[in-house]
């Protein structure tokens, strides 16, 4: 333990060879998450930093919380950290939209790619008494008059839930505009809505209502993913269903703009280290994560697809 | 009554020297992150979570359970010393416990915070063992336009703490209703009154706003009269609670615990409305009305355990459907799943030996943190005896700390500076503060579930009025508000041709 936090204090001027050393854990990291604890962000941020530490890859990495303005607070420290190869911050698609919605300073455009890590398709949930046995019947009666048509999840504009009834109403001809989108705080809120036939449908994370479908407590329509859910074997995509639409929620690692290509391999190295892990293997099924590993460039690419995709649909919606 | 065998099969896996250790372990330090101002109960589990990895979970739990009630416990203390408090959950209670402090009578405030959140604790987790099934059912369907109706209600319970100047009490409570405003409308995504910064964009937080308000603005007014008048030396008052204590409190510690645990298992209730309305009720039924805004015990026993209670009944939902209705019961969650148990509808049928176990440590966890503190709280008070100067200094050295702990935010500290000069000039001009905190509090509440419940109906005005549970809330919202003219107007002609006859 004293030889950890030794090699901690020391840790600038080691910088440079801690690089291409590669088979010494890495010291000295700290992760930013930019929303409160016990948040998604915070469980992946912290499960990293507990995988790192127990497979040796990293001693250390400090997890700390930096929250405000849906995760845009976080970004703009992160933004003003240029340079800083010691830090780096989870994030996912819900600082995407809200880098737009906050009318943030700084972007995700700014920030250094390091990896995208998990990711999570969408569900489409109905009460179990719910009219609407498919997609089909949902989609017609949700035409018919989509203003009274009450829709929930889970995020406030911007996020992920408001981003998929979005894409869905658009990929089935129903104007943006005229989605009555009511957002809830959290999965948490937005469950008792759907338990109490509040609403017409949700739309948020599958993996928040397994034991809900599991017990028969409400049915899920469709997934967003490209192909169906083994944990929801019966549940057709989208797709399938004949809505040309793919829709998923992620979650990545982004460090500082301005680090140097040392610095941001020896993040991606120690990333990669982890993700090959048995204990990462075995903390993606513990939490019903799905494997959606990519580094570097390939990250890159996505997160800018991803960011041009979210910046035109808010803009139509008149919020960004 | 398979429950309660289930429930003792609990305390015989849980008793166990090593394990109580643990436990007594968790109080400890959850009490002493929890007198942290500005670290509420939710962050001091988050905190300390690390210490449970690599327990057994029977072990976790209970260490878990330390630190959840010490956690709470520790928020109260420093409300009722130091009037800063930890979260907003226990801001009633720095209402009425500082004051009694302030008169020499801390020992009794603590002791009346300590015994009644054990009572109401204790309460709460029975009927956890007890109800969870029934409650649940009434709790899911529940919506927008049935809080709506419960806002309202608490809204006009509270008017009796506007005091005695009906005009001052409402400037009060816009002051509060404004500075509710500040953040992201969650509805439209629009920005309001946040002048372009970024740090403001989720409001301003009520524990900086009660820090700011109660302590930062009385050291400023303390300081700015420190030279004019004598020093006032606090009295030591007597070490524990008198017969009149007990009989004074015992009352409000049932009806407190009454108010808190259906809130709790409220989805969208919380902790802060059953505090308000425990308060506007004792303040309504007490003997001593003269004492209220001067230190009445009655006004700490209630709120304090209407917020244990209503900790109590957030895991009726939680446990039962595996929904985190608050940041304490979220960290929870995450760390049943770290021991890879899902809370939920199957909780029950597949993990049942934990979760009785889980509901054993409560119990232990409770008690425990009464045998501790009690004895503390003769100590605790001493703390007033600090030379004012040397005392104030401190206050504002915790106060600041609280603040940025909160959101280690720099702007925060900023914000704490502002709102103690209001709470200064409030002081100066004789506005009530509590007004201004419920403001804050339910003003942004209200506005969600009343826009909720209109977008619900699709903006058809009938969405507001719900259902069977609406209904009978307006009832009461209606009763609240004509019984004081029934009075007037029926019974007390009534009582005077009676007393004329």
């Amino acid at each position: 333990m004293l030889a950890v936090s030794a090699c901690g204090a020391t840790a600038d001027k080691e910088e440079s060879g801690s690089g291409s050393g590669s088979s010494k854990p890495a010291t000295g990291l700290r992760l930013m998450v930019p929303n409160t604890p016990g948040s998604g962000y915070d469980l992946t941020a912290r499960t990293v930093s507990q995988v790192m530490q127990d497979t040796k890859v990293a001693s250390g990495v400090q997890v700390f919380n930096l929250p405000g303005a849906s995760g845009t607070v976080g970004l703009q420290r992160l933004v003003n950290e240029k340079g800083n190869g010691k830090m780096a911050m989870q994030m996912g698609l819900g600082v995407v939209g809200a880098s737009y919605t906050q009318k943030s300073k700084a972007t995700l455009t700014d920030s250094t790619p390091l990896a995208k890590l998990i990711e999570e398709a969408g569900a489409i949930v109905v009460p179990k008494d719910s009219p609407y046995k498919s997609m089909d019947d949902l989609v017609t009666a949700w035409k018919k008059n989509p203003k009274k048509f009450a829709v929930g999840g889970g995020s406030s504009p911007g996020g992920p839930d408001h981003l998929l009834p979005m894409q869905l109403a658009k990929a089935v001809g129903i104007k943006p505009t005229d989605v009555n989108y009511v957002s809830y705080d959290g999965g948490g809120e937005l469950l008792p809505a759907i338990l109490g036939n509040k609403i017409a449908f949700g739309a948020s994370g599958f993996g928040e209502f397994l034991d809900q479908v599991e017990a028969g407590q409400v049915r899920v329509l469709a997934v967003s993913s490209e192909k169906p859910i083994e944990a929801l074997k019966d549940v057709p995509t989208l797709k399938g269903e004949g809505i040309d639409l793919v829709f998923t929620n992620w979650r990545g690692i982004v460090a500082p703009p301005g680090i140097t290509d040392e610095q941001k391999q020896t993040w991606v190295d120690a990333l990669t280290k982890m993700h090959d892990s048995d204990a990462w293997k075995a903390q993606l099924e513990k939490n019903g994560w799905v494997d959606a590993f990519a580094t570097g460039d390939e990250f890159g690419a996505y997160m800018t697809e991803q960011d041009k995709a979210v910046a035109d649909l808010l803009a139509e919606l008149g919020l960004a | 009554m398979d429950n309660l065998n289930n429930l003792m099969q609990g305390f015989v896996d849980v008793m166990d020297p090593m394990n109580l250790l643990l436990a007594l372990i968790g109080v400890l330090v959850g009490t002493a992150v929890g007198v942290l101002p500005g670290i509420g109960p939710a962050m001091t589990v988050a905190l300390l979570l690390p210490i449970t990895y690599g327990m057994e979970p029977v072990q976790a739990f209970i260490m878990f359970a330390g630190i959840f009630y010490g956690g709470m416990y520790g928020g109260s203390t420093t409300s009722i010393l130091l009037n800063t408090p930890g979260e907003s959950s226990s801001v009633v209670t720095a209402i009425e416990g500082n004051k009694m402090a302030k008169a020499g009578r801390a020992a009794q405030a603590l002791a009346t915070a300590a015994i009644g959140s054990f009572v109401a604790g204790t309460i709460g987790t029975l009927l956890l063992v007890l109800v969870t099934p029934f409650v649940v059912d009434l709790a899911v369907s529940l919506g927008a336009p049935d809080y709506f109706a419960l806002m309202l209600l608490a809204f006009i319970a509270v008017t009796s703490v506007l005091g005695s100047s009906r005009i001052r009490g409402f400037v009060s409570l816009l002051l509060g209703l404004t500075i509710g405003l500040v953040g992201i409308d969650s509805v439209s995504g629009q920005q309001r009154l946040t002048l372009g910064i970024p740090q403001l964009a989720d409001g301003i937080d009520v524990v900086v706003v009660a820090v700011g308000i109660f302590a930062v603005g009385e050291a400023l007014w303390v300081a700015a009269h420190l030279r004019r008048r004598p020093a006032e030396v606090i009295p030591v008052g007597r070490p524990w609670m008198g017969r009149s204590d007990w009989k004074r409190s015992w009352m409000p510690w049932l009806r407190g615990t009454a108010y808190g645990f259906p809130f709790g298992a409220l989805p969208a209730g919380g902790a802060e409305i059953p505090t308000f309305l425990s308060y506007a009720t004792e303040k309504r039924l007490t003997k001593h009305p003269e004492e209220f805004g001067k230190g009445a015990i009655e006004g700490v026993a209630g709120p304090e355990a209407a917020n244990n209670a209503s900790a109590a009944g957030t895991l009726v939902p939680m446990l039962a459907i595996g929904l985190p209705t608050n940041a304490t019961a979220a960290v929870m969650l995450a760390a049943f799943q770290s021991y890879g148990i899902q809370p939920g509808p199957l909780l029950f049928e597949r993990e049942a030996s934990l979760v009785w176990v889980l509901i054993a440590s409560l119990f232990i966890g409770n008690l425990l943190l009464l045998l501790l503190n009690l004895p503390l709280a003769p100590a605790w008070a001493k703390l007033l005896q600090i030379p004012r100067p040397y005392l104030y200094a401190g206050i504002l050295f915790f106060a600041s700390m609280g603040a940025y702990a909160v959101g280690a935010q720099p702007l925060d500290l900023f914000l704490l500076l502002t709102l103690g000069l209001l709470g200064f000039a409030m002081r100066r001009f004789g506005l009530p503060v509590l007004p201004l905190i419920v403001g804050v509090i339910l003003g942004p509440r209200a506005e969600l579930q009343g826009r909720r419940s209109l977008q619900l109906s699709g903006g058809e005005l009938s969405g507001l009025l719900g259902g069977p549970v609406s209904y009978t809330v307006y009832t009461a919202v209606a009763l609240v508000l004509v019984w004081p003219l029934i009075r007037r107007f029926v019974l007390s002609p009534l009582r005077a041709r009676n007393a004329a006859a």
